[in-house]
């Protein structure tokens, strides 16, 4: 009767299976390496791309590009400067509006609402960052601007009164304009700010929070005067998060900004946006025209690329900070 | 006299968690109020006709060969990055979780995560849509595959980063009770470890799914879209989001109700399949706690 062990694996078997083995593990980390490369590749690639293609307005500019406010396709002059002003207010507003909300929204989650309720809240609030934004815009368009349209009057006769900020306020009521698209940018960032916020706040140790109760603070000094503090960074990181959200949104607020290259001082007065120009003439542009709205999408590209490089570095010291403990 | 800044203090506390509350409440009124608005207007025009006419018909149509282009693009996106994405994904936990490269492109991969959209769009028009044209003289310029590729540009960045966090879920003894039997570690990695975050990945594709089947600006200048049936992935392709961007933009309500019902139905499978996702999570969660 032979046993398995009357054949014993010779020595030339051992080596060729671990040498078999030592190959395919080199090319399974090769090939997992590609692949990983490919991000790399990805994000460098629009960048490439994106410059590339605008090339010709780009040298034939340069910075004239980023100061000039006209938007001509007819004389082939293009200046960025009213989609950058578009794009940078409406994202202000939306910031302005969006990170109380969100400060207000992980409060009530990390330290006010019974237990049962947070997960479903939570789940709730996330939902809203996993709506289509094509559908924020229809929102917009149809219901949304109506609805600012008749409050617009009642606005511009109240705050449009005072000093300073009247000018703000001031315009036709249209419904459409900057100061919608910033509220329907804020609600759409508002689930990724107040995500982040809940998450840090909750690393907070319970210790601290613990000593400060135990000195007499109310709930709102802890969450000033101790988790705040403790998590700065990080909610910082978060707030350009929503920021970097902000400037690329595209459907939402094609559809309720107005698509005008007017810039006015007025938050009721129709505008453009970076992403909004691209999505509007892109399909109808050639030649030059269509060179610059690719260079809109180079610049897109840039600017949020360093808010979002700042949000992650921001991110990343409290989770370092973390590890430490 | 002693009690007046108590008070104070109090007021303050109280004012700060009522604005809390009320936060909270507009968040979830602005959640309900466009899931009412949503449903309410889609499901006048939802009917059997929204799956089995064309758009060509115009207010007499439907979303037919929208659908079927949303899903081939759908498909295919997810074709292509969901390999690529577990695969750079498992390169991150499992080969270079410390090393300089794995945190360099981890860190990127949260950039790219948040990229603008319609930029990733741009990018595919200017190295596919493009040089496709020139190549074929014109014959082939917006398509499918295009559409399907700045898809795949969304979605992989999210399949990266759950892989990466799944794996890391796996209980590293597992991996070296594996390895020290002398198993090689590719197999390690692909028998083993995936199989063991199996329900973490297709969470991760779940949610790559539900992210790029809502996209509409990178596929503008991408698939174009079409108004007739078509299968073949080099042509201009239909798909939902775009189609009801047009139906918005034009004056004729009766195409806004069907662009409703469009959005009625992305809103569904969206919804849909985040909710799954998290079930999925959840009890994948509880296993390994």
């Amino acid at each position: 009767m032979s046993s398995r062990f009357d054949n014993p694996p010779t020595v030339a078997t051992t080596d060729y299976r671990s040498r078999r083995d030592a190959r395919h593990d080199t090319w399974f980390r090769r090939l997992l390496k590609t692949c990983a490369l490919l991000v790399l590749a990805a994000l460098l690639g629009a960048a490439l791309a994106t410059f590339w293609g605008g090339r010709e307005v780009l040298f034939h500019d340069g910075f004239r590009f980023l100061t000039n406010d006209t938007w001509n396709p007819v004389a082939d002059d293009y200046g960025a400067l009213a989609p950058i002003y578009g794009t940078l207010v409406t994202s202000s507003i939306a910031l302005l509006l969006a990170v109380p909300v969100s400060f207000g929204i992980a409060l009530f989650l990390t330290e006010l609402a019974p237990h049962w309720l947070r997960a479903p809240v939570a789940t709730a609030i996330d939902l809203l960052a996993s709506i289509p934004s094509i559908i924020y815009g229809m929102w917009g368009l149809f219901v949304f601007v109506p609805f600012m349209a008749s409050i617009e009057p009642a606005l511009s006769a109240s705050l449009g009164r005072l000093p300073l900020v009247g000018g703000l306020f001031d315009g036709p009521p249209l419904g459409l304009g900057l100061l919608t698209s910033g509220i329907v940018l804020a609600v759409m960032i508002l689930p990724f700010i107040a995500a982040v916020m809940r998450e840090v706040f909750q690393t907070v140790p319970v210790r601290l929070k613990e000593s400060a109760y135990a000195l007499g603070s109310t709930t709102w000094e802890v969450m000033w005067h101790i988790v705040l503090p403790y998590t700065r960074s990080a909610v910082i990181g978060g707030v350009f998060l929503g920021l970097g959200r902000a400037l690329g949104e595209t459907m939402a607020v094609t559809f309720v900004l107005g698509n005008s290259y007017l810039i006015t001082g007025s938050l009721l007065m129709p505008g453009t946006s970076i992403s909004s120009s691209i999505a509007n003439e892109f399909n109808e542009a050639v030649g030059m025209h269509r060179s610059a709205l690719i260079a809109l999408g180079f610049l897109l590209f840039v600017v949020t690329f360093v808010v979002l490089l700042i949000a992650r570095l921001m991110l990343r010291q409290l989770a370092r900070r973390e590890g430490e403990r | 006299m002693t009690r007046t800044p108590y008070l104070r203090r109090r007021l303050t506390n109280l004012v700060a968690l009522g604005f809390a509350g009320l936060a909270t409440a507009l968040g979830l009124a602005f959640l309900g109020w466009i899931l009412w608005v949503t449903l309410s207007n889609g499901i006048s025009a939802f009917g059997p006709r929204l799956f089995t006419r064309i758009t060509a018909y115009a207010d007499q149509g439907g979303l037919a060969n929208a659908i079927v282009g949303s899903l081939i693009m759908d498909a295919l996106a997810l074709a292509v990055c969901a390999p690529i994405g577990v695969l750079a994904g498992t390169f991150l936990a499992e080969y270079a979780n410390r090393s300089r490269l794995g945190t360099t492109i981890r860190f990127l991969n949260d950039i790219l995560l948040s990229a603008p959209s319609i930029v990733l769009g741009l990018f595919v028009y200017v190295i596919v849509v493009l040089p496709m044209s020139r190549l074929t003289n014109g014959a082939v310029s917006f398509s499918g595959v295009a559409g399907a590729l700045a898809l795949a540009l969304i979605g992989l960045p999210v399949i990266v980063r759950t892989t990466d966090e799944m794996l890391k879920l796996v209980p590293s003894t597992l991996r070296e009770a594996a390895l020290s039997l002398g198993i090689p570690q590719w197999k390690v990695t692909v028998q083993i470890l995936m199989r063991a975050s199996t329900s973490g990945i297709v969470t991760g594709v779940l949610l790559a799914l539900a992210r790029l089947a809502g996209e509409t600006a990178p596929l503008l200048f991408t698939a174009f879209g079409n108004n007739y049936m078509v299968l073949n992935p080099l042509d201009k392709m239909a798909s939902v989001p775009v189609a009801i961007y047009q139906y918005t933009n034009d004056p004729d309500p009766a195409l806004h109700a069907i662009a409703w019902a469009g959005a009625l139905l992305i809103a569904l499978a969206v919804l849909a399949t985040s909710l799954v996702t998290r079930l999925l999570f959840s009890s994948h969660k509880v296993r390994h706690d």
